[in-house]
């Protein structure tokens, strides 16, 4: 299974029935294909709406709805449109369950890059600070490793987005949990084992006394 | 009643180089395009720019970022215009980024009487920089000034002849923040219909707030 499939569906099975959630551009979009049968999720657009539904089929699109990344979207019933003011009122004042997101880095304190990359790429931060600090539970979703480097690290060597806000980090080798103590190894990927994963890590991993093995199913 | 309903001509012979402005939409969904694109042909210079994002280079404030308008860029978002990022290591365009809920409640602050938030976005990188710190019941918070402009560019989907504004779905993004922020408003709209037409349990935003309108023609 491709690798962004792996997370996508892990990820998607963190998410708890009545949750309002942010999903980032990218992997964590592909994030509500995988929502389990019977669990209903409520997603939160930064740019402006709760209810945010599939994609529209093609020849279907509205530009006048768009999502976050400026695609055309589609908003299902009971859903709310709103200004960008009340939209990170939402966002800062705790009502967002979770929040996923990529990451260029992040950290054992649980600190996250994922906005710059000095002299070199500086797409700006977007909603992505307030949304770290506001949103419950950080779920950082990515690639293990970025062209074989680890993205996982002692700690981060880039600008920070925020300071000790990360919760859980899933990818197709491992989901780890941030803890006080440190990133604690609680589940391997479908075709990973302990050793790949301290291997593409570098920061000090607690391997759980439950370690699980991930399903995923086709 | 004073007549708000002008040309675009007029509209834009009101903005002048050096100028402050604030530009509504996010990825140039709510973005005024006719009033960009005179400003473009008119080519002032030397402004300075408030809006959620730089838009595409083919796209909302985007093309007068490629014409080189901006001595500075006030956004939270820059990632979809190249252009943008050159002229910033250039040294051409002065960029600040500010994180978007905190751009938002900034210029809600401007247009609401408020000299400022104290916020927990951005504590601990580069945004708190120079900026002061409170701890309010144990949590450190950032405090965050108000921004105004000269001059605000709106996109409305419906607009009496009062002012009166309807967005349609996503389009409300930063549009009616940046009505009360500005000394000098302007409202390019969709549809011009006369007062009444809206019910008022449906105005999104107040005309008080508007000084001229523009367009109507879609």
């Amino acid at each position: 299974m491709d690798a962004k499939v792996v997370i996508a569906k892990r990820v998607a099975q963190l998410l708890k029935d009545g949750d309002v959630v942010n999903l980032g551009i990218g992997l964590p979009t592909m994030v509500s294909n995988y929502i389990p049968e019977g669990i209903d999720i409520t997603f939160q657009s930064e740019n402006g709406f709760l209810g945010l539904g599939p994609a529209p089929a093609e020849g279907e699109e509205d530009w006048e709805l768009v999502n976050a990344g400026g695609m055309p979207s589609t908003i299902l019933p009971g859903g709310m449109f709103f200004d960008s003011a009340t939209s990170f009122g939402i966002i800062r004042g705790g009502h967002v369950d979770a929040t996923v997101l990529g990451a260029m880095e992040v950290d054992e304190k649980g600190n996250l890059a994922n906005y710059k990359i000095p002299g070199k790429l500086v797409p700006g931060m977007g909603g992505a600070m307030d949304l770290v600090v506001g949103a419950k539970t950080v779920i950082v979703a990515m690639q293990h490793t970025q062209k074989g480097k680890p993205k996982i690290l002692k700690q981060c060597t880039l600008p920070l987005t925020a300071k000790g806000e990360v919760n859980y980090i899933v990818t197709e080798m491992a989901l780890i949990r941030v803890t006080e103590e440190g990133l604690v190894l609680e589940e391997l990927g479908p075709e990973a084992t302990v050793e790949d994963v301290v291997a593409a890590t570098d920061a000090n991993l607690i391997i759980s006394p439950n370690l699980k093995r991930f399903g995923v199913e086709e | 009643m004073k007549n708000k309903i002008i040309s675009i001509k007029e509209a834009v012979d009101k903005i002048k180089d050096g100028m402050t402005i604030m530009v509504g939409g996010f990825l140039a969904n709510g973005s005024p395009e006719n009033i960009i694109d005179a400003l473009v042909e008119k080519n002032v210079k030397d402004l300075t720019l408030i809006c959620n994002d730089t838009g595409f280079p083919d796209k909302g404030v985007g093309k007068m970022v490629v014409n080189k308008q901006f001595k500075k860029i006030i956004a939270s978002h820059i990632g979809t215009n190249r252009e943008t990022g050159n002229q910033m290591n250039s040294g051409e365009t002065e960029v600040v980024l500010v994180p978007q809920g905190t751009l938002a409640e900034r210029v809600r602050c401007g247009g609401n009487g408020l000299g400022g938030f104290y916020t927990p976005t951005g504590v601990g990188t580069e945004v708190a920089e120079g900026k002061e710190v409170k701890i309010i019941n144990g949590k450190e918070y950032l405090f965050e000034t108000p921004l105004r402009a000269d001059v605000a560019l709106l996109k409305a989907s419906v607009v009496d002849k009062k002012g009166n504004m309807i967005f349609n779905k996503t389009m409300k993004n930063f549009n009616p923040l940046m009505a009360t922020a500005a000394d000098l408003v302007i409202v390019e709209a969709d549809k011009i219909v006369e007062v009444g037409e809206i019910d008022p349990e449906h105005v999104m935003c107040s005309g008080i707030f508007v000084d001229y309108i523009v367009g109507g023609e879609k």
